[in-house]
C-alpha cells in the first residue's frame, strides 16, 4: 500500500492515455516551423492553457520548468534578479521547501548590485505555522526583493496564512511568490500570488514537469544564458507537459469530494496513532491542514528502522528523520518546529486509498513501533 | 533560589568552573556545585554518546535520567545532528528541562538538562 504520495505519485488513467497519445503527435521540437512541429507547440500551448485556466491565470503567464524544484529555482533567481534595484534581501519561511530556501540564499548572494542581499528566514510555530507579525515585519523591512511563502507545507500539511501575507507584500511593494506544489489539485489555492509555484507530480502527472505562474507585472530578468524559452532554457516534454494537464483537470474534477475522504481519514489516523503509540507526538495543525497528510514521530525509535519494517508489512510510508535522508539530517521542518524528529514516519495518502488500507496500516503500526523499540531495548523509559 | 550565604558580595570574581554554561541564576551552579545532583561538576553526570546516531543519544540521555533524582542535572555530548533538535523536544515530552547547550571544542554539542519530577 503506498502511502507516500506527496510530489510523486502513479499516473492516474487520464494521465497515462493523454501522455500515451501525444507520443504520437507531440513528439517534434515545438519551436520548428513545419507541420509536426507546430503540432507539438499546439499541445504544448493547449497544456499551459489549460493550466492557466484551473488556476485563474493567463496562458503566457505559465511557464514550464523540467522539475518542481527548478521552476522554484527559477522563479526565485529570476524575481530577485528583476528586483535588484528595488532590494537585495529575500523573505522566506522557515518551513519553506529545501529548493525555495536554498535559492533565496542563493540569490541574495548574487554579485548583481554593489551590495549583496541576506536570505530572511521568519520561524513557525509548534504546528509550523509562520509568525505572521514577523513575517509582516520582515516584509514592510527596506530592500526587499521578494517574498516566499508556501501555501500549505507538504511534510506536516500546515496551511500558511497567505491571505494576510500577500495583502501586506502588496502594500509593501513586495512579490509574493506562493509555492502550491503540495496544495494544488487538494485544495483550493487563493488568489493571493503574484508567482506561483506547483507540482504536476504532486497531483498526479509525471514527473519531470514543473509549473510557475508569474503575474503580468512581477518584474524578472533571467540570471541564465538566453534561450528561446527565456525562463527554463531547452523547454519541457511535450507529452509530459499535456500529462501534467489532464491530470490537474482529473485531480480538480474530484477535488472536493477526495478533501472530505482523506480529510476524515487522516483525523482517524491523527487520533489512532496518538491514543494506540506510547510515546508519540504527532505534529501539524490539526485543523488548518492539507487533507491527505499527516506525519508524526515516535520517541526512542529509528525511523530508518520503523521504515523499513513498515515496508516489509507492506506499506511504503515517507520520514523526515535524519537517518533516512541521504544528508544524514533531519527534516528543517520539523526541526524549525521545535518537534521530535527521529523516528518519524509522514503519510501523504493519494486519491486511491481506502478505507481499509488505513485500517490495516493503523493495525500494524504500533506492534512495527514496539519491535523497533525492543531492538534498542527501551523498555521502562 | 537563595543560598546567599554561599554568595559572598556580588562584586566578587567568581572562577570559571564553579559557574554553569548558558542560562540560569547566578547562584544556581555555586548552589549545586558540591551537592550531591551535579557529581560535583555544573553540568553534572555527563552522558557521552559521540560518535552514535540518532535516535541513540536521546536513548542513552533518557537511561540516564531514569536513575537520576529530581533536580539533578545530566549532560550528553553528541555529534549526531538530530540530537539539537530531539533532546530539547525528548526533555519537552518528559517534563525535563534544558538549561545548557554549548558546542565543545572538537565540535560535538553539550546539551544539559534538569531532570524533572514527573515519574
Amino acid at each position: 500500500m503506498f502511502l507516500d504520495a506527496g510530489g510523486r505519485a502513479p499516473l492516474g488513467p487520464q494521465a497515462r492515455a493523454a501522455f500515451d497519445e501525444s507520443l504520437d503527435q507531440g513528439w517534434a521540437d515545438p519551436r520548428r516551423l513545419h507541420a509536426e512541429g507546430r503540432r507539438a507547440r499546439l499541445l504544448l500551448d493547449g497544456a499551459r492553457e489549460a493550466i492557466a485556466a484551473e488556476v485563474d491565470a493567463r496562458t503566457e503567464e505559465v511557464d514550464l520548468a523540467p522539475s518542481h524544484t527548478a521552476g522554484l529555482h527559477g522563479a526565485v533567481l529570476s524575481v530577485a534578479r528583476g528586483r535588484r534595484r528595488s532590494g537585495r534581501d529575500v523573505v522566506v519561511g522557515a518551513t519553506e521547501r529545501a529548493a525555495v530556501l536554498s535559492a533565496a540564499e542563493f540569490a541574495a548572494a548574487e554579485p548583481w548590485t554593489a551590495g549583496a542581499g541576506s536570505r530572511v528566514v521568519v520561524g513557525v510555530d509548534r504546528e509550523g505555522r509562520v509568525d505572521l507579525d514577523a513575517y509582516l515585519a520582515a516584509l514592510r523591512s527596506p530592500g526587499v526583493a521578494l517574498a516566499a511563502l508556501q501555501h500549505a507545507n507538504g511534510e506536516v500539511g500546515t496551511v500558511q496564512p497567505v491571505e494576510e501575507v500577500h495583502e501586506a507584500a502588496r502594500e509593501a511593494g513586495v512579490p509574493l511568490l506562493v509555492d502550491a506544489g503540495a496544495s494544488l489539485g487538494h485544495v483550493a489555492v487563493p488568489g493571493a500570488w503574484d508567482v506561483l509555484a506547483a507540482d504536476p507530480g504532486d497531483w498526479g502527472g509525471p514527473a519531470g514537469v514543473g509549473v510557475v505562474v508569474t503575474r503580468a507585472g512581477v518584474r524578472r530578468a533571467p540570471s541564465w544564458p538566453e534561450d528561446d524559452d527565456r525562463w527554463f532554457p531547452g523547454g519541457v516534454s511535450v507529452p509530459a507537459a499535456l500529462a501534467a494537464a489532464v491530470a490537474l483537470q482529473s485531480a480538480l474534477a474530484d477535488r472536493d469530494a477526495q478533501d472530505v475522504r482523506r480529510r476524515t481519514l487522516v483525523e482517524r489516523v491523527r487520533a489512532r496513532v496518538a491514543a494506540d503509540v506510547p510515546d508519540v507526538e504527532v505534529v501539524g495543525d490539526p485543523d488548518r491542514r492539507l487533507p491527505h497528510v499527516v506525519t508524526f514521530s515516535c520517541l526512542y525509535v529509528d525511523g530508518e528502522s520503523l521504515v523499513t519494517e513498515l515496508d516489509r508489512l507492506g506499506f511504503a510510508v515517507g520520514s523526515g528523520s535524519a537517518c533516512t535522508s541521504s544528508a544524514l539530517e533531519p527534516s528543517h521542518v520539523l526541526a524549525a518546529m521545535g518537534v521530535l524528529t527521529h523516528g518519524n514516519v509522514r503519510l501523504a495518502l493519494p486519491v486511491d486509498v481506502t478505507d481499509d488500507a488505513v485500517e490495516r496500516f493503523l493495525a500494524v503500526l504500533p506492534g512495527a513501533v514496539a519491535r523497533v523499540r525492543a531492538v534498542l531495548g527501551v523498555e521502562g523509559l | 533560589m537563595g543560598g546567599g550565604g554561599l554568595l559572598g558580595d556580588p562584586g566578587d570574581d567568581r572562577p570559571e568552573d564553579d559557574r554553569p554554561d548558558g542560562d540560569g541564576p547566578r547562584t544556581h551552579g555555586r548552589q549545586d556545585v558540591d551537592g550531591p545532583h551535579t557529581h560535583g561538576r555544573p553540568e553534572g553526570v555527563v552522558v557521552d554518546a559521540r560518535g552514535l546516531r540518532c535516535p541513540l543519544p536521546v536513548i542513552r540521555l533518557a537511561r540516564a535520567a531514569r536513575d537520576a533524582v529530581p533536580g539533578a542535572v545530566l549532560t550528553v555530548v553528541s555529534t549526531d545532528p538530530a540530537a539539537r533538535h530531539d533532546v530539547p523536544a525528548w526533555a519537552r515530552l518528559r517534563g525535563h528541562t534544558v538549561v545548557a547547550s554549548r558546542e565543545e571544542p572538537d565540535g560535538a554539542l553539550a546539551i544539559s538538562v534538569r531532570v524533572g519530577t514527573t515519574a
